[in-house]
């Protein structure tokens, strides 16, 4: 058995799972025409790699294993089965095989061989006499002799090596790609199914075209429907630079997975640097020029967006609680940053605090002060798959 | 056992003629990667033409449903037949319009079935169809009838990685990325489409091209249909091959962002 393999791939980073590693194990079974390292380098690659940025991982691996393998000649049982199962394409009686070609010198052989490449005057495979593949003299390749010539073919082992070893997909590798698909499964899950929309009647309404046909006592009004949509809107409020740059990348994630989620009806997406004043801002760089009014976004945007706070809720005592106590000097609040807060709460019954701070040190942390007003204010859940799940639960259980 | 090599006029690389032969080995679909014009959908057609069976493409597109891939039922339809005691109205199957997948498991002969563009659907599309492509068969509540594959299709399926998709479908894949190819290849694919081009003016266009695949920032890397429409284009306008390390005539073939046009300098 070679399981040690499935677990040197986990340890590189793969997620091989049993399934694959079964799917694998079947294709030894399977007579597939060539077998050489090559070919199994290719065949196990594409069973068990299943995207391009494990590509490198399996590399990696593989050369790994099978360097060792072939230092030692030490290859899985299971492994040279097949690959003399295959080799053997055509039954023979190997005892015969040997007890021809085992007696020759190589020299009569490649004498021999000359002489018959002189006879011989078109491809052959699989068979005793001429040079070809797969077939038991010693001349030719993938073919089984106990010594003899290999034409063509030779390097097979040894290139499988090679290939892994020039890892031609490490530009591929890429440890921290973006897992967003479970933020985006749990996003679906915010949504309000409803047919108010201006979108193609494609549906049968069945009760209504009951319900009219009786009325004409029996002869046929078919009444159609439109599909049901979701009617989602979101808002989200972006906490952007600061102390916030450690979790930049679990924040852009999430923002990726909401904008990618085709199924909102709109969404809405707003910056803050700390704490949300005057006014908001519509890219992350908070720049002075790309300002919006927060009195314009209370004003315009309905109450029946869902809210999303992304922030960690970490700043100074004062930037939350006093009026110009705005990180940005120059630019004074009018309204403390927590007075704007409890304006969004006011307005959006449906409101979430997402914190990528690690739940533990929501308490012992720095800034916990700031961050135990704000939880006391709005429900705050972690930035994790978890913690997305239960703040949209509880944005569904708000909603009017 | 039936071996895949590629056909005249698609070039395939070693290692994803292998894969295709795995797959077709192993019974299981075969999912394709890769960037935009990498020859993805053109595989399919290359591996019916070599092994000379029917194609079957279903195309996916945002509000596809895999319910579509196996039958549609026209209730409507019959509902309006009813009404008119159209003959055959008590004939449910009569209703049943099968989707692609459906066809293609319908076939006496082995065929091919496309899952084009499998990104394009909805989050959990791909796991819809699970069981579907592991068993080769569906139930059709109307009717009471199972539709099971006489002969086990060979599935191609291609992403253009828009979406991840889902671990529990990914798993049930034999899996390829098509890499982008390299100047010999390209040289290759040339020569397949374009078998009497003037080597030369491939040569410079061939270095042109590369040159600007490779600058940093593109939006939209050119790929290999564009380079094909380009080397036409280049003919068409009697583009002398030197003149390609000066200028880039019709840009637009190549670039089709404004943005990348001002980062090749034009």
């Amino acid at each position: 058995m070679f399981t040690d393999f499935l677990y040197l791939l986990r340890d590189y980073g793969m997620k091989t799972s049993l399934n694959e590693w079964n799917s694998l194990l079947d294709a030894l079974e399977l007579n597939l025409n060539n077998a050489s390292l090559l070919e199994f380098y290719y065949m196990s690659r594409a069973i068990l790699v299943k995207k391009e940025s494990d590509y490198d991982k399996f590399d990696q691996a593989f050369f790994a294993y099978f360097k060792r393998m072939e230092e030692t000649d030490s290859f899985p049982q299971q492994l040279k089965n097949w690959l003399k199962k295959a080799i053997a394409a055509t039954p023979f009686n190997k005892e015969e095989v040997d007890s021809i070609w085992g007696k020759m010198t190589l020299e009569e052989i490649r004498k021999l061989m000359e002489q018959r490449l002189k006879e011989q005057h078109e491809a052959h495979n699989g068979g005793t006499k001429w040079v070809g593949t797969g077939g038991q003299t010693a001349f030719g390749h993938f073919g089984y002799a106990p010594k003899g010539i290999r034409v063509l073919g030779e390097g097979h082992n040894r290139s499988a090596l090679k290939i892994a070893e020039e890892r031609n997909f490490r530009d591929f590798r890429n440890d921290d790609v973006l897992q967003i698909r479970q933020f985006q499964v749990a996003l679906r899950k915010l949504r309000l199914l409803s047919n108010k929309d201006d979108a193609p009647k494609t549906e049968l309404d069945i009760d209504a075209t009951i319900e009219e046909t009786s009325k004409q006592a029996g002869l046929l009004k078919i009444v159609m429907n439109r599909p049901r949509k979701n009617q989602t809107k979101l808002l989200l409020l972006m906490d952007s630079g600061g102390s916030m740059w450690s979790y930049a990348d679990l924040c852009s994630r999430l923002f990726k997975a909401v904008q990618e989620s085709t199924q909102l009806k709109d969404l809405k997406t707003f910056y803050f640097h700390n704490c949300p004043y005057d006014e908001l801002f519509k890219a992350p760089s908070c720049r002075w020029q790309d300002r919006v009014k927060t009195q314009w976004i209370l004003h315009n945007i309905k109450p029946e967006y869902k809210v999303i706070i992304v922030g960690d809720a970490s700043m100074g005592p004062s930037e939350l609680l006093e009026v110009d106590g705005n990180i940005d000097y120059y630019h004074g609040n009018a309204k403390s940053g927590l007075a704007w807060l409890r304006e969004f709460k006011r307005k959006y019954p449906a409101i979430i605090w997402l914190n990528p701070l690690h739940y533990k040190l929501w308490d012992d942390y720095f800034s916990a002060k700031t961050l135990r007003i704000i939880k006391s204010e709005f429900s705050m859940y972690p930035l994790t798959v978890s913690g997305l799940e239960d703040g949209i639960r509880e944005l569904l259980k708000k909603s009017i | 056992m039936l071996q895949f090599q590629g056909t005249e006029d698609y070039i395939a690389s070693e290692g994803l003629i292998r894969s295709v032969n795995i797959a077709a080995a192993l019974q299981k679909p075969l999912l394709i990667k890769g960037e935009p014009g990498t020859g993805k959908t053109m595989l399919a057609e290359s591996i019916a033409k070599n092994f000379g069976m029917d194609l079957f493409i279903w195309s996916i597109k945002s509000t596809t449903k895999a319910q579509d891939g196996l039958y549609v039922y026209d209730t409507v339809q019959r509902l309006y037949d009813s009404q008119f005691g159209t003959a055959g109205v008590d004939d449910i199957a009569k209703y049943i319009r099968l989707g692609k997948l459906g066809e293609a498991f319908k076939q006496t002969q082995k065929s091919i079935l496309l899952i084009d563009e499998i990104d394009k659907a909805d989050l959990e599309f791909p796991n819809d169809l699970l069981w579907e492509l592991d068993k080769m068969e569906f139930y059709i509540p109307e009717t009471g009838e199972t539709v099971k594959a006489l002969e086990r299709p060979i599935v191609i399926i291609t992403s253009n990685a828009e979406k991840e998709l889902p671990d529990a479908f990914l798993r049930r894949c034999i899996f390829h990325y098509i890499a982008f190819p390299d100047q010999d290849m390209m040289r290759q694919i040339v020569k397949a489409h374009y078998p009497d081009m003037e080597q030369k003016l491939i040569t410079y266009a061939l270095e042109v091209f590369y040159k600007l695949r490779n600058i940093p920032g593109m939006s939209k890397k050119p790929g290999t249909s564009e380079f094909l429409d380009w080397l036409q284009a280049l003919v068409i306008g009697g583009i002398a091959p030197e003149s390609l390390a000066r200028e880039l005539p019709y840009a637009g073939v190549l670039l089709k962002k404004t943005e990348d046009l001002h980062l090749a300098g034009l």
